[in-house]
């Protein structure tokens, strides 16, 4: 350790890159209490010290420390081993989980700067908004995601010993081919407590046999013709959940494979906010990171060339290649967040006229109250619809292209003048709303009385086709379902447009 | 509270079992790349693993998703030239930057093969699985070590049939002369002593007396010192050492005559270096010969053994004359295990064929492991063919097959070495 005896400050870090446990526990001393001063509200924190490779392991399985296994986790390992090799990709700096207490990782090769880093961006940005935003409190229990996923991985590999690793490893495919229509939308869904689960779950399989044997015992017999009550639609509304209802439907799922649908389901609803705050997490955690550092520099913690390596992270981070960059690949959702919660705080400090006219209750405000309120209340869409400032559409120099597979040409539908900022404003949110971005596919019927066919509904936006993997999810789905299974898409005037079917082959087993 | 926890020592390769997994699973398409792979390597380039590639769109998982058409509208950043209203043309190919809603996940994004890296291991493995080197028992045997006893000097401890009586003896002596030294001395002085006063002295003087005395003294002394002592033996000293019976001679025997043309060689090729490969998988050590015929046979190394143009008519017991010559005079059996491919279009001097038969009958098949004799042809079957089929009739560890084109190497191979039952 280098010794600086002109340090001005106690407690002053030493310019070094080395980290050692006690650096590290004295920076982390540091940014607990500057994070403490901002009123910053977090899970306890557990850091852990693991190698590149390790890191490697928990950035491909999906994450987390603990996972079932499954052959796409390896798919995904070996394409990151290959890049990492290669030195064509750095590894992620940081992983962060979403539990109590708040679990992240850093990486032994990393800098005592890029140390300091993760611990303001992952421990006290991530954290204190997996602890405050709304989707998270309502949709995800931290208390119990570790456990649960114990629980998945033991319950999993009990399966594969049981009833083999291949028969597993399809009923794998094909929830995952559907996990991101396993999650509840707008109902709110019980949480997750492995107490309950581990309770329930042999009550569980029963009952939900039994559901299942009620829906299919109203069969008819063959000399009987259906009564006319009996020919009543099922499912009496359209279900949004496909997995859920497999789950619950199907009628040939056995009870472990109904209870292998639900642990992707339960995995799938977990990670469902963490898709809709992506701008709004890593903005608000790079905010963080910077704003802590930043204070800890005026405050005389950090030497010159610290803040140097760190302003050189941090630039790279929130980076935004234009439109005609070759390295353009869509809006870097670090740039816009850590852009929109830095203006957020400018308002607040500095209004402009202009910032009056648009945000009247905030402008010259409270900026650490603002930014609170943003962070617990909203979701990416909503978020940006609510607070993207004229400034910052300047700034970014947003343009919209409409392009309309009718028109032979595309147009420029607005650009960042006024006539434009409310437009590129909506638009932008729209582009975030997963609604719109991910096809609306419902349960939309099944046929109780002969084939017992299941049909999904597309409903169209903006005409919008599915992709060429159409066919091959509805295998999926056929295979989950038991039974044939037809996919109608839907124009807004609910005419079907389009049709796919798959057939089941009559196979024996199963 | 905060933890702060150093996991770097609990275990890695928490992926590995995923890892497995997919391999397992793309198992098929693997096996293809490693058989594709072999093709551009010379015999002896084999030690590496292997890049192996899958088309993407076999290894993706499907989601439901949208593709292009209908109406996008989308908002970039980076606006240099537009003003509102402006239209312009749509970008080639459906990417580019306008209107790319679904960057990442949309079908237009080009698919590259999936790469990645085979460990050496894992390409073995793959290229070998359920194959099974035929005749296994000798190699069973050699694999449970054998061991050759070699002298290592000598022990101070061992059983009575290891003594070794010259080592023995001459510590025995040297034990003596050590032992004894110091009263032998003594015992000289005293001689000397007593001569000098025997000159002055009467024989009963008390000195002379005493002196007598000790000399009687040092002389039992020096008597009762043992001829041999159980400290003085020594035995042989001999240590196992691992007899490195573990090793095979791999005879590659191909047939130059004017008909192989390079397609053929290069096939025979091939063929040999799936029998090498094969072979490392099981010996520690492996010589390969080399010996190619026409109408006389001899041995070459591989860069002659595939390039010489040099060829004539074809009479092929003279490679196996030459095959047994050199078996016996250099690969005596017991020490070695030795394997014997031969590739030849089957076209033979007459009555050639028969000399083969039973050259391989009588003489060649109890000095080998297997013989595979693979015919490279497409026409029918030829004198030699016949007479062989003889051969393995009586000798389950000859085998034969047709190769007519490159692709049916690796089935025939697998033919060849196919796990036999048990």
């Amino acid at each position: 350790m280098s010794m600086d005896l002109t340090t001005p400050r106690p407690g002053r870090l030493p310019d070094q890159s080395e980290w050692t446990f006690e650096l590290l526990e004295q920076v982390h001393k540091e940014i607990r209490r500057v994070a403490e001063g901002f009123k910053l509200d977090t899970y306890p924190n557990q850091l852990e010290v693991i190698t590149a490779e390790q890191m490697m392991d928990a950035y491909t399985s999906v994450g987390m420390p603990v996972s079932y296994h499954h052959w796409s986790f390896g798919k995904h390992f070996l394409s990151t081993e290959k890049g990492y090799r290669r030195g064509q990709m750095g590894l992620a700096y940081e992983i962060v989980i979403n539990s109590n207490p708040c679990i992240a990782y850093l990486m032994e090769e990393n800098s005592l700067t890029m140390q300091a880093l993760v611990i303001a961006h992952a421990s006290y940005g991530h954290n204190s908004f997996f602890k405050g935003n709304y989707l998270f409190r309502t949709w995800t229990d931290a208390d119990a995601i570790i456990d649960y996923m114990v629980f998945a991985k033991n319950y999993i590999s009990d399966c594969e010993r049981r009833y083999g690793v291949d028969a597993v490893e399809e009923l794998l495919d094909s929830c995952h081919a559907l996990q991101n229509y396993g999650v509840d939308r707008y109902k709110r869904p019980a949480k997750l407590s492995l107490a309950e689960e581990k309770a329930r779950q042999k009550d569980r399989e029963e009952y939900l046999q039994s559901q299942v044997n009620i829906i299919w015992r109203t069969l008819p017999r063959r000399d009987e013709a259906p009564a006319a009550q009996e020919i009543q639609r099922f499912p009496v509304e359209p279900q949004e959940n496909l997995l859920y209802f497999i789950e619950k439907f199907a009628p040939l799922l056995e009870p472990w494979q109904r209870e292998v649908v639900r642990i992707v389901r339960k995995i799938a609803q977990y990670f469902y906010p963490q898709r809709q705050t992506q701008v709004m997490n890593e903005g608000w955690a790079t905010f963080w990171h910077y704003t802590i550092l930043n204070q800890m520099y005026d405050e005389g913690l950090l030497s010159d060339g610290f803040m140097m390596e760190f302003l050189q992270s941090h630039t790279n981070v929130v980076y935004q290649p234009p439109v005609t960059s070759p390295y353009y690949n869509g809006i870097n959702p670090y740039a816009l967040g850590f852009a929109m919660m830095r203006d957020l705080r400018r308002i607040s400090e500095e209004p402009t006229e202009e910032d009056r006219r648009w945000f009247p209750d905030i402008a010259g405000g409270d900026w650490q109250k603002t930014l609170d309120f943003a962070m617990r209340n909203f979701k990416d869409e909503s978020f940006i619809a609510q607070y993207l400032s004229p400034k910052l559409i300047r700034d970014f120099h947003f343009f919209s292209v409409l392009d309309d597979d009718e028109d032979e040409k595309l147009l420029i539908s607005a650009i960042h003048d006024d006539d434009g900022y409310r437009h590129i404003r909506h638009k932008l949110a729209d582009q975030y709303n997963l609604g719109n971005r991910e096809p609306n596919i419902q349960v939309y019927s099944v046929n109780t009385h002969s084939d017992r066919s299941l049909t999904l509904r597309h409903t169209q936006f903006q005409r919008r086709p599915l992709n060429q993997q159409t066919e091959e999810v509805l295998k999926h789905v056929a295979r989950l379902w038991g039974f044939d299974v037809q996919l109608e898409a839907v124009d807004p005037k609910g005419n079907v447009v389009q049709r796919y079917e798959h057939h089941r082959e009559k196979r024996q087993g199963r | 509270m905060t933890y702060l926890i150093d996991r770097r020592l609990q275990g890695k390769n928490k992926s590995a079992i995923n890892r497995e997994r997919f391999l397992r699973r793309y198992k098929a398409q693997i096996k293809d790349a490693v058989a594709r792979a072999v093709k551009g390597r010379s015999i002896t380039d084999i030690d590496s693993g292997e890049k192996v590639s899958i088309p993407v769109k076999d290894i993706s998982e499907p989601t439901f998703g949208h593709t292009r058409g209908g109406v996008w509208e989308t908002v970039h950043p980076g606006n240099k030239e537009y003003i509102k209203g402006d239209r312009v043309n749509r970008p080639q190919g459906g990417g580019g930057g306008a209107g790319k809603g679904k960057a990442g996940n949309s079908e237009e994004t080009t698919e590259d093969d999936f790469v990645f890296e085979l460990s050496r291991e894992e390409f073995m493995n793959y290229f070998f699985e359920d194959l099974e080197l035929p005749n296994m028992v000798k190699t069973q045997l050699a694999s449970t070590t054998e061991f050759k006893q070699h002298r290592a000097g000598f022990t101070v401890s061992g059983t009575p049939s290891n003594i070794h009586v010259l080592r023995s003896l001459r510590g025995a002596l040297g034990r003596r002369i050590a032992v004894g030294g110091p009263s032998r001395r003594r015992l000289k002085e005293a001689e000397a002593e007593l001569e000098a006063l025997l000159k002055d002295l009467p024989e009963d003087h008390p000195e002379i007396q005493a002196l007598r005395h000790e000399i009687h003294h040092l002389r039992t002394r020096i008597l009762a010192i043992p001829f041999i002592d159980p400290f003085d033996l020594r035995y042989s000293n001999r240590v196992k050492i691992p007899k490195p019976a573990n090793q095979a001679v791999m005879f590659s025997i191909m047939d130059v005559s004017g008909s192989m043309d390079e397609q053929k060689k290069d096939t025979a090729k091939r063929f040999f270096i799936l029998l090498y490969l094969f072979l490392t998988r099981v010996y520690d050590k492996i010589e390969v010969v080399f010996i190619r015929h026409h109408t006389s046979a001899v041995e070459v190394n591989e860069q002659e053994f595939f390039n010489s143009r040099e060829s004539g008519g074809t009479v092929v017991s003279s490679a196996l004359h030459l095959l047994l010559k050199v078996i016996r005079e250099r690969y005596a059996k017991g020490d070695w295990n030795v394997y014997v491919a031969q590739a030849s279009d089957g076209d033979n001097w007459d009555s050639d064929s028969i000399t083969c038969r039973e050259l391989l009958t009588n003489n060649i098949m109890e000095l080998v492991q297997y013989f595979a004799y693979v015919e490279i042809t497409d026409g029918p079957a030829q004198n030699l063919w016949e007479e062989y089929t003889q051969v393995k009739d009586y000798h389950p560890h000859f085998a034969m097959q047709k190769i007519e084109s490159p692709a049916d190497i690796y089935p025939v191979f697998r033919e060849l070495f196919k796990k036999q039952p048990k």
